[in-house]
């Protein structure tokens, strides 16, 4: 498989007038074609971040960005602002987290998706409105026709969200990337967006970045996660491994703070003690240690790069061997075991 | 819609009510006796008596204020005190020169104060930003009247493109007219479109940090498609709120800006009036002006629906 985008050594920090904040450290990771990539952690690890910095939409002046993010040949980093708008929504698109904001209230539906076929297609009205229609039955929202018209207050989340959808896949992106895409949504349509972004995947052969905080979403849907914490990648590699093989302690604790199959109303999660580090305070070790029961005196020394742990699978963790004895026994880790 | 703007319409009656009321005792109430005014220095008493009864100011208040408002309905605002004319006719001959001047002001305004508005929001917190905001500041602070002579003396005495004062009427050709205009309505204009150009960056600054300007930018959009098909349609409804608003001061404006500018409009018919104590046609200008400025309002509520599809009537 050839990668559609590869990211090496991104690193960004943020310059504000108390200091600089290093928000991305490090990330390399690259995105095959046709392949679903989840990216996971809890708020504030980075995983929005880096899909401000492949779409080019981070703030140009307190953002100090290095490495290079690679479209097929092209560095994104290389290029100039009117040169990242004509890939922007042409070949990448972006769906967010919240459809009852995302969409332009005063605008119809059509008019959003319709502009963005003329933006980079140089299609006339006419062909961008049957674009749009075309769009909107691929998304498979009934009774397209009369939806062109409708304002995005007339429409339901999920509804919204479809368009939303609609509108960053109008121009047959390679990559689309997904941020919480389903977070705002009701779960019964969570599921169904969640559905409709695999299909459309298989269908346009495309290749997706899903960013969520949310290991169900991940395991329904990702062929491959990265898990994020404090701006680093702490694990990576396919789902089915990651889930049977966790290896890094703030994985593991993802994986138990889930509700298990059996668990009732009354049952306790476990959740990971402590607070995500201040990114401007962190610790030449590993950030998680803080917070990890795995850790030992030997986590705050500076790390080592992440090592391999089977095909495709890698964690910065010193203690893997210890973690996955430990949740070895766990009822999802055995469940894909 | 319509049922709406009926609505609109029948809430602006009481309204209309009220300001007829408090126009009619602020001018009653105020001190002198037009009556011995009118008689002159030498009059009998007699003479005063048979004026006052003329002009039924003999009758108790309450009488005085139903006959007023009973003939207003009827558009009929009693004759002027002065020149014998009915207020009504004294009004409509004088209602082109304000209106060409409102008009030629407000767009005016908005050709100036919207871009600038826009651009302050885009680049706000730069140099360009602080730039308008200054001048923006600057235009809304120095009274009208001195802006007002210093174009008149700079356009007009000095480089001789404008004349100074005066009005041509439309009749004389529009070109003309637009040119006597001109210095008038660039004087109101910088006093109104500082109002207008803050509000506007103001009103951007807001949206522009919405989610959907994101959404847009993730489109690959152009900057000004994004500036002007998207942030600015959202941004409208306050704009237009305080242009709405802001006419109240343009009217306060138009009043003083007839006088530097000698253009026989309203405006001067209501100096002029307040100085010869002229009562029914001061009545009768502040009466229209305040219909006016209703109907003014009322239009603007519509007007929101072309904005923001969510308002609906």
């Amino acid at each position: 498989m050839t990668d559609t985008l590869s990211v090496e050594h991104l690193n960004l920090t943020f310059e504000n007038e108390n200091g600089a904040v290093l928000a991305l450290d490090e990330i390399s990771f690259s995105l095959a074609r046709g392949e679903i990539l989840s990216l996971v952690g809890e708020s504030g690890c980075g995983k929005s971040v880096t899909a401000m910095a492949i779409m080019g939409l981070l703030p140009p002046g307190s953002a100090k960005i290095s490495g290079s993010i690679r479209l097929g040949p092209t560095n994104l980093l290389d290029l100039n602002e009117a040169e990242l708008r004509n890939v922007r929504g042409n070949r990448i698109g972006m769906v967010f987290q919240d459809p009852m904001t995302s969409l332009d209230p005063v605008h119809t539906v059509g008019m959003q998706i319709a502009e963005v076929v003329q933006r980079h297609r140089g299609a006339d009205a006419k062909a961008a409105r049957s674009r749009a229609l075309e769009m909107l039955d691929l998304v498979r929202i009934p009774d397209a026709r009369n939806r062109l018209q409708a304002y995005p207050h007339e429409l339901s989340g999920g509804m919204r969200q479809r368009v939303m959808i609609a509108m960053a896949l109008a121009c047959n992106p390679e990559v689309l990337i997904a941020d919480e895409p389903t977070t705002a949504l009701d779960v019964t349509v969570q599921a169904q967006i969640l559905e409709l972004i695999g299909e459309l995947k298989s269908e346009l052969s495309m290749s997706v970045i899903l960013i969520t905080h949310d290991l169900g979403v991940v395991a329904s849907t990702a062929d491959r996660m990265m898990v994020m914490y404090a701006g680093r990648i702490v694990e990576e590699g396919p789902v089915e491994r990651v889930f049977s093989r966790p290896s890094h302690g703030y994985t593991a604790g993802l994986l138990q703070s889930l509700p298990g199959y059996g668990s009732t109303l009354r049952s306790h999660l476990t959740e990971i003690a402590g607070s995500v580090p201040r990114l401007d305070h962190r610790n030449p070790g590993c950030t998680f240690a803080p917070r990890c029961r795995f850790a030992t005196g030997h986590c705050n020394a500076p790390l080592p790069d992440a090592h391999e742990i089977g095909a495709n699978h890698r964690s910065l963790c010193i203690r893997d061997t210890a973690v996955f004895e430990a949740i070895s026994n766990h009822e999802i880790v055995r469940a894909w075991a | 819609m319509l049922t709406y703007l009926a609505g609109r319409i029948a809430s602006a009656v009481p309204i209309v009510l009220l300001v007829a009321i408090f126009i009619f005792s602020l001018v009653n109430l105020t001190p002198g006796d037009p009556a011995v005014l009118l008689a002159g220095d030498n009059a009998t008493p007699a003479q005063v008596e048979v004026i006052r009864e003329r002009l039924h100011l003999d009758q108790p208040l309450p009488t005085r204020f139903v006959v007023w408002a009973g003939n207003a309905l009827r558009l009929d605002l009693g004759e002027s005190i002065y020149s014998n004319q009915p207020v009504t006719k004294l009004i409509a001959q004088r209602l082109e020169p304000t209106f060409v001047l409102a008009i030629a002001t407000l767009i005016l305004t908005v050709v100036i104060a919207v871009p600038l508005g826009v651009i302050a929001a885009w680049k706000v917190n730069t140099w360009i930003d602080r730039g308008i905001m200054a001048f923006a500041v600057l235009s809304f602070s120095v009274p009208v009247f001195v802006i007002g002579y210093l174009l008149a003396y700079v356009f007009a005495v000095q480089l001789k493109w404008l004349p100074v004062q005066g009005y041509v009427p439309l009749a004389d050709g529009i070109l003309a007219t637009l040119r006597s205009v001109a210095l008038p309505a660039m004087a109101l204009a910088l006093v109104f479109a500082a109002l207008i150009a803050r509000v506007t960056r103001a009103s951007m600054l807001e949206v522009l940090s919405e989610n959907h300007i994101r959404t847009a930018r993730a489109k690959g959009l152009s900057t000004r498609r994004i500036l002007v098909i998207h942030a600015l349609k959202n941004a409208g409804v306050p704009v237009i709120t305080v242009i709405g608003i802001g006419f109240a001061t343009l009217i306060g404006g138009v009043v003083v800006t007839e006088s530097v500018f000698n253009i026989p409009g309203i405006g001067r018919l209501t100096v002029d009036a307040i100085t010869r104590r002229d009562y029914p046609v001061v009545q009768g200008v502040i009466l229209f002006f305040s219909v006016l400025l209703i109907l003014i309002n009322i239009a603007v509520d519509m007007s929101y629906a072309l904005f923001d599809p969510r308002v609906k009537g």
